[in-house]
């Protein structure tokens, strides 16, 4: 099983959460919505897989680099 | 005209498409094409000729009367006095039999018409873009207050996109000698359409209204409406120009961290440089380099924040109802029109196929390679074509972040809109 951590691309403000640790996702799935310069930026998921691991809330302000989520895949 | 800008108010309100530019200029296009409001009203003092005009013989028209260009008004002893433009005559100032001095004012003419005559605003609307616009005072402040929401930092982390901001700018000079092909305009309107493919508003309504005030509405309405469209006319020309494997090639999201002595000193030298060099782009370059150090020293955020909200939107609803309300139905409804809106076209989409084939060509040269659809980030709408490069991208390869990196090829194209921009002035004004 590896692992896949995404993270942070820019600075911005946390504006949607639409997943759970336990949550089965594919590629492309929408993890969250990153509000940054005046745009609502979806964060996707890159493989399919199941998320272990959740790091970010609503309203949160993120910086680059933090953990939004860790999916598991195979 | 008025079908036409209930339209626009209607694509502003129910579609939302740019309602801050489409509902004034829509509803301004309503005002000033509803019969005698004078909104855009000017006036025109029609004078006696210079040599000896001697009586007035018979009037042709009466007081209200509309005349076409060229239409009698009436007959002196030397010869006879036609309309110099199309309107209504408000006052005929003689009588038949009456003497008249050389440069007499023998009628008084109100017009709608962007003309050459001595023309002085009597309308509301016709006086704020007659002193706002026209005396080119708005479009410069309008670019100090995006210089004070512009942050160049993307740019200045990756010098390279300069050139992709650059290489756009082809699509200006391309479209520019697309019109002058036509046969249908001349050079002063050929460089105020070629100059909608910078895909910058104020640019292109300050090119315009000092080299081609006549057809401003139609290069206004063409530039904010394709910047508008942006997501529509973007993504098949990238598509085409582009392979599959070079749209998901992947960049990392994070840019080298831009210090604040850098974004400081980047306005100062950059206004040295370019107004040095195409000193005609000043009040364009100047003014958004001032804006941009209010942003940028952080010792004046009052200035910062007023240039950022309330003064911008000020200075939008003078601009938009004064562009809107140019688009009489005499002033648009011509085949010179429609041709400046399929020109508009061109010049968008060849800027995009220059930038994206640009971003191609550094590829070849360079071990780290950059995702080619930035380049067409360096059509200036900010931040609409960043956004549809960084939708594009993650639909190609879901981990790709390519909003920043797609920032700055499109403030540095903000630049190089403004120097093209001087350039057309410098050279043909």
């Amino acid at each position: 099983m590896a692992q896949e951590t995404i993270e942070v691309p820019l600075t911005g403000k946390i504006i949607d959460v639409n997943i759970k640790p336990g949550d089965v996702v594919k590629e492309g799935d929408t993890l969250c919505l990153l509000e940054s310069m005046k745009m609502e930026n979806p964060i996707l998921a890159p493989v399919n897989g199941t998320i272990t691991q959740v790091g970010v809330t609503v309203d949160q302000v993120v910086k680059p680099g933090e953990t939004i989520a860790v999916i598991e895949y195979e | 005209m008025l079908v036409i800008g209930g339209v626009l108010v209607y694509l502003g309100i129910a579609r939302k498409m740019e309602p801050l530019l489409l509902v004034p200029i829509g509803f301004g296009i309503m005002l000033v094409n509803l019969p005698l409001g004078g909104l855009m009203d000017y006036e025109l003092q029609i004078k006696s000729p210079a040599e000896v005009p001697g009586k007035v013989i018979s009037i042709e028209v009466d007081e209200g009367n509309r005349v076409g260009e060229g239409d009698i008004i009436l007959q002196l002893e030397s010869g006879k006095v036609s309309a110099p433009i199309f309107g209504r005559i408000q006052e005929i100032k003689v009588s038949p039999g009456q003497e008249v001095e050389p440069g007499e004012v023998i009628a008084v003419l109100i017009t709608t018409a962007q003309t050459p005559l001595p023309t002085a605003p009597v309308g509301l609307l016709s006086r704020i873009f007659q002193y706002g616009i026209m005396w080119q005072i708005i479009p410069p402040l309008i670019f100090l207050c995006l210089g004070a929401l512009t942050d160049f930092g993307p740019m200045m982390a990756n010098p390279k996109t300069l050139l992709l901001g650059a290489a756009a700018q082809f699509g200006v000079y391309f479209a520019f000698f697309a019109a002058l092909a036509t046969g249908m305009f001349n050079i002063q309107e050929a460089a105020s359409i070629g100059i909608i493919g910078g895909a910058e508003g104020p640019t292109t309504i300050y090119v315009t209204s000092i080299l081609a005030p006549h057809i401003i509405g139609a290069t206004a309405v063409a530039c904010y409406s394709y910047m508008a469209l942006v997501p529509v006319i973007q993504p098949p020309i990238i598509r085409l120009l582009t392979t599959k494997k070079e749209r998901a090639i992947y960049m990392k999201p994070q840019l080298r961290e831009v210090s604040n002595r850098e974004k400081i000193l980047f306005p100062v030298i950059a206004s040295v440089i370019v107004i040095l060099f195409v000193p005609m782009s000043a009040p364009l370059i100047g003014m958004f380099m001032v804006g941009n150090l209010f942003m940028a020293s952080g010792v004046v955020d009052r200035l910062s924040k007023t240039a950022q909200t309330t003064f911008i939107d000020i200075l939008t609803i003078f601009l938009t109802l004064s562009i809107g309300a140019t688009m009489t139905a005499e002033n648009f409804l011509l085949p010179k029109a429609l041709m400046v809106l399929v020109l508009g076209i061109v010049a968008f989409a060849t800027a995009t196929a220059a930038g994206v084939l640009m971003a191609k060509i550094m590829n070849i040269f360079s071990r780290e390679k950059i995702n080619p659809m930035i380049g067409a980030a360096g059509v200036s709408a900010v931040p609409m074509s960043a956004r549809v490069v960084q939708r594009m991208g993650q639909k190609e390869n879901p981990r790709n972040f390519l909003l920043m990196h797609a920032m700055g090829p499109n403030v540095a194209g903000a630049i190089g809109a403004a120097i093209a921009g001087g350039v057309f002035l410098g050279m043909i004004g």
